[in-house]
């Protein structure tokens, strides 16, 4: 039995709404506990900062797609190498760290589970492989089913019970957590180089459109009982004037909300928060998002930070990225996926001087601060799109102080400066809030019960951070909050320390969690042996791969943690 | 055919683990070619580890961790096939797609420098010219017929030659430009080859290119391609018209792939080949849509590459002697590292340099304590120091290899091992766990 106690910490644990009490954690056996015998191993944390540990819903950090940018760019290694310790593997970064390094440094800023937002299901074995490499934290990672041909089918022939099932089956078969959908309609028509430009589009060869993908896959959703909601990266996604996609995206399901839950995710909003009608006259959608996001109760949005730097872009959405290749003529990876998906590469740099990537910049901050609750907005970088998840505690500062803003705001291209709403916004996040959009709120939005606090039951994930809020205002003193943030005084995983004045101390591999759907078939015209007869059919058809070898067998995970879920069908 | 690699897989294999004594393999236990193997390793400066390629990811994944436990150089058989493709792709990119996808919607395809009638053979028949897909239907019946009309005209020829009692030949056909079946929206096939080969035969068209001119030929394609206009007559051997034909089709088809194999990466030209092959889809997607896929050879080089790359940043020619990972082909490639002779050991894994690598590089191998962990006899196995025969991955073992357009497919265990034999994977766990021991020992002392 191995106990140990955090003493005399501020801490910020919004979940059970303690703000900033000095108060002790008791951890026995990777739990948080109501106490501990006095033999206990102490942490002094008296003049830090407790939170629980930090919880990212969308980073890009491994599968098929990052294996590929890390392949593709040597020059993005050769800049920032980790050299092998005694605990630790060596391994490179910069926008796309190898996946030990990528553990390490997540665990070095006191996160503690990462979810890695898009995996074709056929490739998710190469997801899980990479996971199971990657040390520190808890993962998972979310299946890419919005043009997957079976639920367009399905959607089509308003048989949604029907696909319920199967993407019941898909979310076992690709041990998933949720369902991704990205440009809904748009990957599938960009398998003969096309795409939609609004959600009444007609999908090619299907004849549905956007918003039809988009409702049926919310309505799962809900009958598979999902912890989380279904995650969409939208329509039009970095295209001038595309805040009314996403407005409409978000309204599009608005009859679907239950009890006031979330039933949408909208994922790295700010790259569909654009006004204007062109490159030139880009305008910043916030007010607009942050307005609708404020009068509903029935969407979360990740802000998807840009930071000034050099770096990878890399999503699903395969005619998006083949536009930034046009945009950078930079190198360009394309990578259709048969029957379900596609994806893309590019290398990209945000520059400060450049109106468009400045008022990107400026666009996610002001979402950000307008989202009057916390709960419904959190922090992303979209990992590595518009910025590596490094940058992170420099994001913190520009939440927490205005100044950091004004430093920065000083900066860049002054025609964004001068377009930029901060100047009008005063609102400076609490430590309070700031554990809220950096975890609290990130673990509710996931349903992780056991994630993003520190009552008791909870997984003892626990981040120290070497603040003292009596002694100084952060806001002020953001600079030195900044490095606190940088490097952990403590990360404790699973009631371990493994992070100690921000160096790693223990290698730990953290578990794979997914959702491991039960479906009675009510409801289904069809019986679960007609499903799988019919689906085994389609294999032959649709995939490459026969369906014995298609699904990841047991034990292929080394520390799987299934959620069991009991769907309403 | 897949039968061929199950019956008498195991006829040929080393039986037991040996090692070098007096110039002379002798019988081992495994303990005893571990603990050798282990000692020549740890007493290597700039020990090799090179191979891979036919081997499960898992092995794969103990492999990158052991070149960094002894800081050595880890390469895999890409450096001597696919990679300047590597190369060319770091450079440009590429616009790809899994297999599936050709099999659906690809009307066009090309294979380049490569032969898949007789390389992968699965490959036409499962994926692109006698594949069905959803939005494309196969093109055997076109084949078949245009076999029917082969043989035909063969057979008129023996008969007319019989009765005329003289050589009679069909004129050579004289087609102006493309042939016919070019133009129809069902899935085309072109070869593009220095000789005629039997793929070439399956498809609707052949255009020879003349050796180490596929560069010439490639850059080409891309003026055309971009509307420009080349003012010779000829390039790499073929007529401009027919080059511009060809644009043409390329460039009206729904979706099309090159496919490209070693007669593009090991040519004259090499990464620059790939570059060029690369840049002419990129070109070719600005007016339709247009893949392009390297030919992969050994069963889990792409898992090789893939395995390298999430652990170390780099998917092959890793040097990890200064602690972390460094990459630099040329210089920390196994054939140039082996040439100039700086490598003090080599551990080999599934794969069979000596034969394959050029003379003075073998040579040097050979000069040095070398390890081979294969099953089969081959010319490095019968000039290594230890020999640590393992189980067949795939029979004898499980795993994941990935698919040459990177689908990670599950390896199946079909029988067990012979008592004894280990799979790749835990002969290379207990080699590493060996090795942590010694240098504990040794700083100890």
């Amino acid at each position: 039995m191995s106990e140990l106690i955090v003493k005399n910490g501020f801490v910020y644990d919004p979940l059970n709404r303690i703000d900033g009490e000095k108060m002790d954690i008791c951890i026995r056996d990777g739990k948080i506990v109501k106490t501990v015998r006095d033999s206990a191993k102490v942490v002094d944390a008296s003049g830090m900062v407790v939170m629980p540990g930090g919880v990212d819903i969308h980073s890009h950090i491994a599968g098929g797609e990052v294996d590929t940018g890390r392949m593709l760019r040597p020059e993005d290694h050769v800049k920032d190498v980790e050299v092998k310790t005694a605990v630790t593997r060596s391994g490179v970064g910069f926008s796309i760290p190898s996946t030990f390094t990528t553990g390490y440094r997540y665990s070095k800023m006191g996160y503690t589970t990462v979810m890695n937002p898009s995996t074709p299901p056929l490739q998710a074995r190469h997801t899980h492989e990479e996971l199971i490499d990657t040390p520190m934290i808890d993962k998972g990672t979310y299946p890419l089913l919005g043009d997957w041909w079976i639920s367009l089918e399905h959607i089509r022939d308003g048989l949604l019970e029907e696909n319920a099932a199967h993407i019941a089956w898909m979310l076992k078969a690709a041990r998933g957590y949720a369902i991704k959908i990205v440009n809904p309609g748009g990957l599938e028509a960009w398998g003969f180089g096309r795409n939609v430009h609004s959600l009444d589009d007609v999908v090619p060869n299907f004849g549905i459109t956007p918003r039809e993908i988009i409702r049926g896959l919310c309505k799962v959703n809900t009958m598979l009982n999902l912890p989380h909601t279904i995650h969409v990266h939208t329509n039009n996604l970095g295209q001038p004037g595309n805040y009314v996609t996403a407005l409409e995206t978000m309204k599009c399901v608005e009859d679907l909300a239950r009890e006031d839950r979330p039933v949408l995710h909208i994922t790295h909003i700010q790259f569909c928060a654009f006004k204007g009608e062109d490159w030139a006259r880009l305008k910043s959608g916030a007010e607009d998002i942050a307005n609708y996001v404020n009068n509903h109760s029935h969407v979360t949005i990740d802000v998807g930070q840009v930071v000034f730097s050099d770096t990878t872009t890399m999503t699903a959405d395969g005619p998006f990225q083949f536009g930034l290749y046009h945009i950078t003529g930079n190198k360009w990876i394309n990578h259709d996926v048969e029957t379900e998906t596609s994806g893309g590469i590019v290398p990209f740099q945000y520059k400060r001087s450049s109106s468009v990537h400045a008022t990107q910049w400026s666009i996610a901050l002001e979402i950000m601060l307008l989202v009057k609750d916390p709960w419904k907005v959190f922090m992303t970088t979209d990992h590595p799109n518009a910025g590596p998840f490094f940058y992170y505690p420099k994001i913190m500062t520009w939440y927490i102080s205005r100044r950091a803003r004004e430093d920065m705001l000083k900066k860049i291209n002054k025609r964004a400066r001068k377009k930029s709403l901060l100047p009008t916004i005063d609102r400076e996040l609490s430590l309070y809030e700031l554990a809220i959009v950096t975890r609290a709120g990130q673990a509710k939005a996931l349903g992780l019960k056991d994630k993003g606090h520190l009552g008791v039951g909870a997984d003892a994930d626990i981040a120290i951070y070497n603040i003292n809020p009596e002694r100084a205002d952060p806001a002020k003193k953001f600079v030195s909050a900044r490095k606190a943030f940088d490097r952990a005084a403590y990360t404790i995983k699973d009631g371990e320390i493994v992070v100690k004045d921000g160096e790693i101390v223990k290698q730990v591999f953290g578990k794979t969690y997914w959702v491991d759907v039960e479906c009675a078939y009510n409801h289904c015209r069809t019986t679960r042996a007609q499903a799988d007869a019919e689906l085994k059919k389609k294999f032959k058809d649709y995939w490459t791969v026969e369906y014995e070898n298609y699904p990841i067998r047991e034990g292929f995970l080394h520390s799987s943690a299934p959620i069991a879920v009991k769907a309403d069908i | 055919m897949g039968a061929a690699k199950f019956l008498n897989y195991s006829t040929h294999r080393t039986k037991t683990p040996l090692i070098r004594k007096n110039g002379e393999l002798v019988e081992a236990t495994i303990d005893e070619a571990i603990e050798k193997a282990a000692q020549i390793l740890v007493d290597a400066h700039y020990p090799v580890l090179y191979g891979w390629s036919n081997t499960s990811c898992e092995a794969q994944r103990v492999g990158v961790e052991l070149a960094e436990e002894v800081g050595g150089v880890l390469d895999n058989t890409s450096t001597v096939c696919h990679g300047p493709s590597i190369l060319g792709v770091q450079a440009a990119g590429l616009s790809s797609a899994t297999l599936g996808q050709m099999r659906h919607r690809a009307d066009l395809i090309i294979y380049w420098a490569s032969n898949p009638w007789d390389a992968h053979p699965r490959h036409p028949e499962r994926y692109t010219m006698f594949s069905d897909g959803r939005f494309q239907k196969s093109s055997w019946t076109k084949y078949l017929s245009k076999l029917r009309g082969e043989m035909s005209k063969k057979k008129i020829q023996r008969a007319s030659n019989l009765v005329l009692q003289k050589d009679f030949c069909f004129a050579p056909c004289q087609e102006e430009g493309l042939p016919h079946s070019m133009y129809t929206n069902k899935r085309r096939t072109i070869v593009v080859d220095v000789r005629k080969t039997r793929s070439a035969d399956a498809a609707d068209c052949f255009l020879q290119v003349e050796p180490g001119k596929d560069y010439e030929l490639l850059q080409a394609l891309r003026v055309l391609v971009r509307d420009g206009e080349l003012d010779v007559d000829e390039v790499a051997g073929i007529p401009v018209e027919l080059l511009e034909d060809l644009t043409d089709v390329m460039v009206e088809c729904k979706l099309g792939i090159l496919f490209f194999g070693l007669g593009l990466t090991m040519s004259k030209g090499k990464h620059r080949n790939i570059d060029a092959a690369i840049n002419l889809t990129r070109d070719l997607n600005n007016r339709t849509k247009f893949l392009i896929m390297p030919m992969r050879g050994h069963y889990n080089v792409t898992g090789a590459d893939i395995v390298s790359t999430w652990q170390t940043g780099y998917p092959f020619a890793v040097d990890l002697s200064n602690g972390y990972p460094r990459y630099n082909p040329g210089e920390t490639s196994a054939v140039d590292i082996f040439c100039r002779d700086e490598a003090d050991a080599t551990l080999v894994v599934a794969s069979d340099p000596v034969a394959h690598f050029p003379r003075a590089a073998s040579k040097n191998i050979a000069k040095h304590p070398l390890i081979s962990i294969d099953p089969e006899v081959t010319p490095t196995t019968m000039l290594a120091d230890v020999i640590l025969p393992p189980a067949f991955v795939g029979i004898e073992a499980e795993g994941t290899a990935y698919r040459m357009d990177h689908v990670p497919l599950p390896l199946k265990k079909v029988v067990e091992p012979p008592e004894g034999f280990l799979s790749d994977q835990e002969i290379l766990r207990r080699i590493l766990q060996k090795v942590r021991e010694l240098k504990k020992e040794r700083e100890m002392n």
